[in-house]
């Protein structure tokens, strides 16, 4: 591959080397940005889509026409995988990790530079894949995203063909990218820390994005072993999840969850992370309980281990394993019930602003509340046994996640986008971004709890073929508006991401007077990242600490006895 | 809010209803309080020329305490919420009662066929009814539906009845129910079946006890007659 690589050098200079095949991590989490907002643009359209079908059932949608009801199960199955495996994870961590790990740790770059690009390149082709599956006969797969056999198994029963086997391979492939960005994300942390950069003092989205790391590459055998399984029944007549030959289908659902839960914690963690690095930012206060989060944070990760089979407490698993489980789900409330506790007693006695990347990390911060709150709900299993497959699940999921993936990237994105491209983003349009966005969100997900709570079905594509959702229709319309508005309002973001880029206000250092290490360089930082290595002498977080004059004081910088005395 | 809920029609419809206040009270009241204190906070603590932020860093015991006070809250009141509903699922899912009302259930795409073991109360046999999509059954009498699925998983759902679980090819699921209350109500799939997921649902007709053994009498008039005696 080196040689390969070399040749096209030869030929073609610097560009490729510089903005194609770069081992370089900010170029690197520059390219899954752009992936990964393309396939945020693939993932909003076909909310577009399932949601028209949903409110004005077998009318024709704007801009693309009927929706028949396997093509709707495609959309459905394509919505989940694209904006979990798609969206979510390259967002939150291949863009955030690859770009800040070495910044804020103070090393010149990843310590597998070319691991790095592999990774990518593999994210990368498992995007064409996914494509592909789009376009072969039968489409793409209409499964679900979560996929279950038996229905998933056989060509007869979906119609699906390639497209089945594609979308496992194509997730195969993001696994495999995903487990290499892994292990560059902890061998780096490890080895790679500047003079003083303790662990102790790494800033906690670096913690979290290690225990994600961690969590998935702990929990990614079992459903790669899974996809195996369901490949070699699909192809070559096995029977591991058929039972008329001995197989099981449940046990792809244990598999699959085994790693789908702990992959929620996966996204979760990082936009936290972000969440929590960018309130203590505006809130000019270090972050309450540093160490009591990191602890919390492992003590989750390990907690995400033990609680998939809430998924499946009405799945015809043995029902005395539903308390077991029902236990530790709940528990898994409490460390995040405590980052939460710490965020608002961050806020409290601080000197808050109101940037738009505050505004951002705080509606992930409000958001999620209320997504944490719900996850009640579909944690105890008695009512588990009503709202399970409901939209009552599918609102709750989406209050959680969008909490994280949508308000906390996007605070990540204003946030550091001035250090990524050098340039400012508009504030303006920023805040118009936010409400718009925050206002549209919970239009769409606050109500769809009550449609759950009305008993309608997941996955259904016309509620109006039963008579007890006919109550609920007009609610279906209403939400399907605002979600139609919630897309378009991002047309304000698209505006501002590609009008800074070009003309924004040049943005100095440090632009919002914070203390970690990747703002002590230039914006953008240099190849290498910095000028002369820094020297790490604190914490992240000392903002308006005691022995500084400033609110801020940023983790490199020396305080000199003398001068510490005239500061007092 | 309840107003959205559908009609309860079953003995154990109330208690999973029960568990859904229970939980929604307790999480309305930590939403209230912790939303109040994010905007109280943003408010009372907005950038103020002149004033700088305190410097709290929550690493003593002392400050740890008013995050961890709460904690201690949310522990018990988890505690609560599990007692509470693993008594729930108990009676729901692992305390099937006797009965004599026995019917088998198959999902298959994109039905539920419904099999009544017919006078002589033995599946197998030639008194058998299968009917598509309907299932009879008395009011105030506990029935008890063996679930199974000839293809894919299906989802046994009955809203009404606040009662789900899924149809597994290669399984005999028991489940049970005991209606309330006379009339018709929906059973739809609540398990992505395939491209007629959509549509797949079936009725339950709750009879009074006279109206259920007449439709006994109907539906076994000649045969039944015949393999009793």
């Amino acid at each position: 591959m080196s040689s390969n690589l070399h040749n096209v050098h030869a030929e073609k200079q610097g560009f490729l080397r510089r903005y194609l095949f770069s081992t370089d991590h900010k170029v690197i989490a520059k390219q899954y940005l752009t992936l990964s907002l393309f396939w945020a643009l693939m993932g909003g359209a076909t909310a577009y889509l399932v949601r028209w079908q949903i409110a004005h059932p077998d009318t024709e949608a704007f801009g693309w026409g009927y929706i028949a009801p396997n093509v709707y199960n495609a959309l459905v199955t394509m919505h989940g995988t694209i904006m979990v495996f798609f969206v979510a994870m390259p967002l939150l961590l291949a863009v955030f990790g690859n770009y800040l790990i070495p910044l804020m740790i103070g090393a010149q770059d990843m310590a597998f530079p070319r691991l790095n690009m592999m990774s990518f390149w593999i994210f990368f082709a498992a995007s064409v894949v996914l494509v592909t599956s789009f376009l072969v006969p039968g489409g793409p797969s209409a499964a679900g995203w979560t996929g279950y056999p038996p229905l998933s198994a056989k060509i007869e029963y979906t119609g699906v063909g390639y497209g089945t086997d594609l979308w496992l391979f194509s997730l195969a492939l993001e696994f495999a990218s995903f487990l290499l960005g892994g292990v560059n994300f902890l061998t780096t942390t490890i080895n790679m820390r500047v003079r003083g950069m303790t662990m102790w003092r790494l800033p906690l989205i670096i913690w979290m994005q290690l225990t994600a790391a961690v969590i998935f590459m702990l929990s990614v055998g079992p459903i790669i072993a899974g996809a195996i399984l369901l490949l070699l029944d699909r192809n070559l007549g096995t029977t591991f999840y058929a039972p008329d030959g001995g197989g099981d289908p449940l046990l792809w659902q244990h598999l699959f969850w085994f790693f789908g839960h702990p992959e929620v914690y996966v996204i979760l963690l990082p936009g936290m992370g972000i969440v929590l690095e960018v309130v203590t930012v505006f809130a000019r206060k270090p972050v309450f309980g540093y160490r009591l989060i990191v602890y919390t944070t492992i003590f989750a990760g390990f907690l995400s281990f033990l609680v998939w089979a809430h998924h499946q407490y009405v799945s015809g698993m043995d029902p005395r394993l539903a308390m077991p489980f029902s236990i530790t789900t709940i528990i898994i409330s409490v460390p995040f019930a405590l980052v939460i506790f710490s965020i608002i007693a961050t806020l409290w006695g601080g000197s808050i602003s109101f940037k738009t990347p505050m505004l951002f990390a705080l509606g992930a911060l409000g958001t999620f509340i209320f997504g944490g709150l719900t996850g009640i709900f579909n944690g105890s299993a008695a009512l588990d046994i009503y709202v399970h497959d409901t939209y009552f699940v599918v609102a709750h999921f989406h209050y959680t996640l969008i909490s994280n993936v949508f308000f906390g990237a996007f605070a990540g994105i204003y946030f550091w986008f001035p250090k990524m491209f050098g340039r400012m983003m508009n504030e303006a349009l920023g805040k118009i971004h936010f409400w718009l966005t925050f206002i549209f969100f919970n239009a769409i997900f606050g109500p769809m709890h009550l449609v759950g709570l009305g008993g309608m079905m997941r996955r259904i594509a016309n509620p109006t073929q039963y008579d007890f959702l006919k109550p609920i229709e007009p609610l279906n319309v209403f939400i399907t508006l605002a979600a139609i508005l919630l897309i378009l309002s991002q047309i304000t973001f698209v505006i501002n991401f590609f009008w800074s880029l070009i003309a924004g206000k040049v943005a100095p250092a440090n632009p919002w007077e914070a203390n970690t290490l990747e703002w002590s360089t230039t914006s953008p930082p240099p190849h290498e990242n910095f000028a002369v290595s820094p020297t790490v002498y604190r914490g992240p977080y000392e903002y308006s600490s005691p022995e500084a004059a400033a609110d801020w004081l940023p983790q490199d910088r020396e305080l000199i006895q003398s001068s510490k005395a005239v500061l007092g | 809010m309840a107003s959205w809920l559908p009609e309860n029609v079953s003995t154990f419809g109330g208690d999973v209803d029960a568990v859904f206040w229970l939980i929604f009270y307790i999480t309305a009241v930590w939403f209230f309080i912790t939303e109040g204190l994010i905007l109280y906070f943003v408010f009372r603590y907005r950038r103020k020329a002149g004033r700088k932020a305190a410097y709290v860093t929550g690493d003593t015991w002392n400050q740890l305490a008013w995050v961890l006070a709460p904690l201690a809250v949310v522990v018990l009141l988890d505690v609560i919420i599990d007692i509470n509903g693993g008594e729930v699922w108990a009676k729901i899912k692992r305390q099937i009662p006797e009965t004599d009302i026995v019917v088998r259930a198959a999902g298959k795409q994109f039905n539920w066929e419904f099999t009544y073991p017919g006078p002589d109360g033995k599946f197998g046999t030639a008194d058998d009814l299968q009917l598509d999509n309907d299932l009879h059954v008395p009011v105030g009498k506990p029935v008890r539906v063996i679930l199974t699925s000839k293809d894919v998983i299906h989802s046994f759902f009955l809203p009404n009845f606040r009662l789900k679980q899924d149809a597994m090819p290669g399984r005999e699921i028991p489940v049970w129910f005991q209606a309330t209350k006379t009339g018709e109500f929906e059973i739809p799939c609540a398990e992505l079946c395939g491209f007629g997921h959509s549509g797949m649902k079936g009725v339950v007709y709750v009879h009074t006890p006279e109206e259920y053994q007449n439709w006994i009498k109907e539906k076994w008039a000649a045969g039944a007659t015949g393999s009793a005696g």
